[in-house]
C-alpha cells in the first residue's frame, strides 16, 4: 500500500469540509500505508537475522548426536511456538482490555494478534511434521504436544470465524472478546488433559532431548529473535490494516450518514403525500 | 438468579415437551450415529479383540460419547433457535432476568434433554456393541459431570452464536475443540467403569467435574456481556 | 406507579441530542434532536424507511447509539449499563410479537409476566380487557392470527406498566375493536404519568389521542413537518 499523496482525491468526498479538516478520517487514511518507520526496522531487521540464522543453521553449526540434520529445524521451530504463544497471550491481553474499557485499538490488537498467531501455529504444526517424519518415520504421532496444537490451531481458527462475521461492530468486539478470554483456558485444559491422557497410556514420549554446542544453541537464539522480529513486524501490519479498515468503515459512514440526510429531499414535504396507507407498511 | 433459572428451565422444558423437537428428532439422530459407528468399525470385528473383548465394545464408550456430543450440539441450538423466533431475543433483554440465571436455566434445561437422551443411547449402546458394566457408581458420576460440561461449554458457545445467520454452523466450530478433555475423560472413565478396574476412572472424573465448574463459572460471569449487547 | 404520577413539574423523558444509530452500517438514525416531556403521546410519523422502528428501538435501550447523546428516562444512552436499566422501564411494541410459538397464551403471557417480576393476578383482568379470555387462552401462539399474536403481545407490555410507552404501529393488524382498546389503553397509561410514542401510518387515527406529531425524513427529524403538525392536547 503506498501512500496517497494527491489531495484532489479528497475532493470526491461528498463533505467537502470534512475532508479540509485534517483530523477526519478520510484525510488520515489517505495519508497513511501499513508501513512506517517502526515496521522497516523491524522488517529489515528481521529478515537480515533470518539470514544470518540460515546461514549458522545450514552451514557453520553441525548436526547433533542424537537428531543429526534434523536438529536444525527445531531453530525455526521452536522459535515459532513462541511467536504463536505471545500472540495468543496478546488476544487475551487485548480482550480483557476491551471488555473493561471498550478500547479499539486493543480490540484491533487482538483480532491481529490472533491472526498472525494462527499463521505461526500452522508453520509449527508443518515443522513439526516435517521433523516428525526423519525422527519418529512418521508426519503424524498422537504426541501430547502435536495433538493439544492442533486442537489450539482450531479455536482460534474459530475465534477468527466469529471475528470475520458482518455483525454491529460493538456486538462482535464484545463477544470475540468473550471467546478470547475464554479462549486461553481451553488452551490450558486441553494442553494438560492431553498430557494427562497420553502418560496415562504409557505411550513413548518424544521431548527433545538435546544436547547443543555453542554453535547450535546460537543459531537457535538467533531464530529466537529473528521470529520476535518477523512476528512483531507482521503484527504491526496486520494491525494497521485492522484501523484502516475501521477508518474506511467511519468514511463509508460519512458517506452513508449525507446520502441519509439527503433522504428527505427526494421525498414531496406535503402531508397527504407522507401519510402512507395502514396496508403498505 | 436461581429464581429465574427455574423460571427459564421450566419454559424450556415446557416447549420441548410441546414440540418434541429433542424426542422425536434428536435422539433418533443420535441412534443413527450409534448405528453407523458399529457399521462403520464393521460388526466382523465384533469376533475378535484384546482381552477376550469385542474390537466394538472396546471402542464403545468412545462413540457413544461422540454421539453423544454430536447430538448435543443439535439440543443447544435449538435452545437458543427457540429464543431467536419473533424477536424473544430483544424481550429477554427487556426483562429483569439476571443473565446468570438465564444461562443456568437454559443449560439445565438441556441437561433434562441430555440425560435422557444419554439414557437411551446408553441402552441402545448396551445392546448393539455388548458392553459390560463393572461400577455403576463411576458410570453415573462420569454421566453426571459429562453432561454438565456438555450442556455448560454448549450453552456458553451457543449463546456466542446465538442471533446469527450462521449460528448453526459456527457452534461446532467453535465447540467441538473446547469438549476435547470431555470427550477424553469420559471415555476413559467410562471405559474403566464398563470393563473395569474403576480405580482408573476416578481421577478422570475429577477433571470432568473441574470442567464443568470451570464452564458453569465462566458462563454466570460472561452470559451478560455475551447476551446483552 | 402513581408515586411516578405526582412527582410535580413534567420532566423530560427523551432527550436526544443529535443522535446517530447505526443498523449493520447503515445510519438508520443520522442526527436526531427530539425532546419529549413527561405524561406526553407522541405520534412518530414519516414514510416507510424513515427511522421511526429504530428510534422507538433506541428509545427501549436496544439500538446502539453511535454519535450524539441521548438520556432516556433518566439513563444516558452512552452507558451500557445504564442502557440496561432502561430496557427493564421502558415497554416495546414492536412488529415480532415476542410470543414462543409452542407455547399457548396463557403460558407465554404468565413466562413474560415472571420474567418481568409481575404479579400473576394483575394479568387476568388485562387477558380480559384485550379479549383473549376463555378458550383462546389455550391456544398455542403459532396458531393465533397475527391481530391476536398483537393482542397477546400487549397485554405482556400493559402488565409490565412502563414508564415508557413505545408502540410501532400498535393499530397494524387490529380489528376496530382492537384498536379501540389500544387508544384506550394509551390514554389510561399517561394518566397513570406514562409518556408514549406512537409511531403509526394511520395519521388521522392517532391524531385524536396524540399530543403533538414529529415527522422522521432519512433518520432526522424534518423540522418544518413537525412544527406544522402541533395538535390540540387530548385532556
Amino acid at each position: 500500500m503506498g501512500r496517497a499523496q494527491s489531495s484532489s482525491e479528497a475532493d470526491v468526498s461528498p463533505s467537502a469540509s470534512a475532508s479540509a479538516d485534517a483530523a477526519t478520517p478520510a484525510s488520515r487514511a489517505q495519508r497513511l500505508s501499513t508501513s512506517s518507520r517502526l515496521t522497516r526496522v523491524l522488517g529489515i531487521a528481521g529478515l537480515l537475522l533470518l539470514g544470518i540464522m540460515l546461514a549458522f543453521g545450514l552451514w557453520f553449526s553441525g548436526p547433533e548426536i542424537a537428531m543429526r540434520d534434523s536438529v536444525r529445524l527445531l531453530y525455526i521451530h521452536v522459535p515459532s511456538v513462541f511467536v504463536a504463544y505471545l500472540c495468543f497471550g496478546v488476544t487475551f491481553l487485548g480482550s480483557v482490555q476491551y471488555l473493561r474499557n471498550q478500547s479499539s485499538f486493543w480490540d484491533l490488537m487482538a483480532h491481529a494478534a490472533a491472526e498472525i498467531g494462527v499463521l505461526f501455529v500452522v508453520f509449527v504444526l508443518v515443522t513439526g511434521s516435517l521433523w516428525g517424519k526423519p525422527t519418529w518415520g512418521t508426519y503424524w504421532q498422537w504426541d501430547p504436544r502435536l495433538t493439544s496444537t492442533s486442537m489450539m490451531l482450531l479455536m482460534y481458527v474459530g475465534y477468527l470465524a466469529l471475528r470475520r462475521l458482518d455483525l454491529p461492530g460493538e456486538v462482535r468486539s464484545q463477544r470475540a472478546a468473550v471467546l478470547g478470554i475464554v479462549s486461553i483456558l481451553n488452551v490450558i485444559v486441553v494442553h494438560y488433559s492431553v498430557k494427562w491422557w497420553r502418560s496415562l497410556h504409557q505411550s513413548q514420549t518424544f521431548g527433545i532431548d538435546t544436547q547443543m554446542d555453542g554453535l547450535m544453541l546460537f543459531s537457535f537464539f538467533l531464530g529466537v529473535i529473528a521470529f520476535l522480529a518477523i512476528g512483531a513486524w507482521l503484527l504491526v501490519h496486520r494491525f494497521r490494516v485492522g484501523w484502516m479498515e475501521s477508518q474506511l468503515d467511519e468514511i463509508r459512514l460519512e458517506h452513508a450518514l449525507v446520502e441519509r440526510r439527503n433522504e428527505g429531499r427526494a421525498y414531496p414535504r406535503e402531508d397527504d403525500l407522507l401519510q402512507v396507507r395502514p396496508g403498505e407498511s | 438468579m436461581l429464581r429465574d433459572a427455574r423460571l427459564v428451565a421450566r419454559k424450556d422444558l415446557r416447549i420441548e415437551l410441546v414440540s418434541k423437537v429433542i424426542a422425536g428428532q434428536i435422539v433418533p439422530f443420535g441412534l443413527i450415529v450409534l448405528l453407523l459407528f458399529g457399521l462403520a468399525v464393521s460388526p466382523d470385528l465384533a469376533v475378535l479383540g484384546r482381552d477376550g473383548r469385542s474390537v466394538l465394545a472396546q471402542v464403545a464408550p468412545g462413540l457413544f460419547w461422540v454421539a453423544v456430543v454430536l447430538s448435543a450440539l443439535l439440543a443447544v441450538g435449538r435452545s437458543f433457535a427457540v429464543e431467536a423466533q419473533d424477536g424473544n431475543l430483544d424481550a429477554l433483554k427487556m426483562t429483569g432476568l439476571d443473565p446468570a440465571g438465564v444461562f443456568l436455566g437454559k443449560a439445565a434445561a438441556v441437561a433434562v434433554e441430555l440425560f435422557i437422551l444419554e439414557l437411551i443411547l446408553g441402552i441402545g449402546a448396551f445392546i448393539l456393541y455388548g458392553t459390560p458394566i463393572a461400577s455403576w457408581a463411576l458410570l453415573a458420576a462420569t454421566i453426571v459431570l459429562t453432561t454438565a460440561g456438555i450442556t455448560a461449554a454448549g450453552t456458553v458457545y451457543a449463546a456466542l452464536a446465538a442471533g446469527l445467520r450462521v449460528r448453526d454452523t459456527l457452534v461446532p466450530l467453535l465447540l467441538l475443540p473446547v469438549l476435547t478433555p470431555v470427550l477424553l475423560g469420559a471415555s476413559i472413565a467410562t471405559e474403566a467403569a464398563l470393563f473395569g478396574p474403576p480405580s482408573d476412572g476416578w481421577s478422570w472424573v475429577l477433571l470432568l467435574g473441574a470442567f464443568a465448574l470451570l464452564y458453569v463459572g465462566v458462563g454466570i460471569v460472561a452470559f451478560g456481556s455475551i447476551m446483552e449487547e | 406507579m402513581s408515586d411516578r404520577a405526582d412527582t410535580g413539574v413534567p420532566s423530560t423523558v427523551v432527550q436526544l441530542d443529535g443522535v446517530i444509530s447505526v443498523i449493520n452500517g447503515f445510519p438508520a438514525l443520522s442526527g436526531i434532536d427530539l425532546e419529549i416531556e413527561e405524561g406526553e403521546i407522541v405520534l412518530v410519523r414519516g414514510p416507510n424507511g424513515a427511522g421511526k422502528s429504530t428510534l422507538l428501538r433506541l428509545c427501549a435501550g436496544l439500538a446502539s447509539i453511535d454519535g450524539g447523546s441521548g438520556e432516556v428516562l433518566g439513563f444516558d444512552l452512552g452507558d451500557r449499563r445504564q442502557r440496561r436499566s432502561l430496557r427493564r422501564e421502558a415497554g416495546l411494541l414492536a412488529h415480532q410479537t415476542f410470543l414462543y410459538d409452542d407455547l399457548t397464551v396463557d403460558e407465554n403471557v404468565a413466562f413474560w409476566a415472571a420474567a418481568n417480576r409481575v404479579e400473576p393476578d394483575t394479568v387476568d383482568p388485562v387477558l380480559d380487557r384485550l379479549g383473549l379470555a376463555g378458550r383462546l387462552r389455550s391456544v398455542r401462539a403459532s396458531s393465533l392470527s397475527a391481530g391476536q399474536r398483537r393482542r397477546a403481545s400487549l397485554a405482556v407490555l400493559v402488565c409490565r406498566r412502563p414508564r415508557l410507552w413505545l408502540l410501532d404501529e400498535p393499530h397494524a393488524g387490529l380489528d376496530a375493536d382492537g384498536q379501540r382498546v389500544v387508544d384506550q389503553l394509551v390514554r389510561h397509561a399517561v394518566g397513570f404519568g406514562a409518556t408514549v410514542l406512537i409511531s403509526s401510518h394511520d395519521v388521522d387515527r392517532v391524531a385524536e389521542v396524540a399530543d403533538r406529531s414529529v415527522t422522521l425524513v432519512g433518520g432526522r427529524l424534518d423540522s418544518q413537518a413537525s412544527a406544522s403538525n402541533r395538535v390540540r392536547r387530548a385532556s
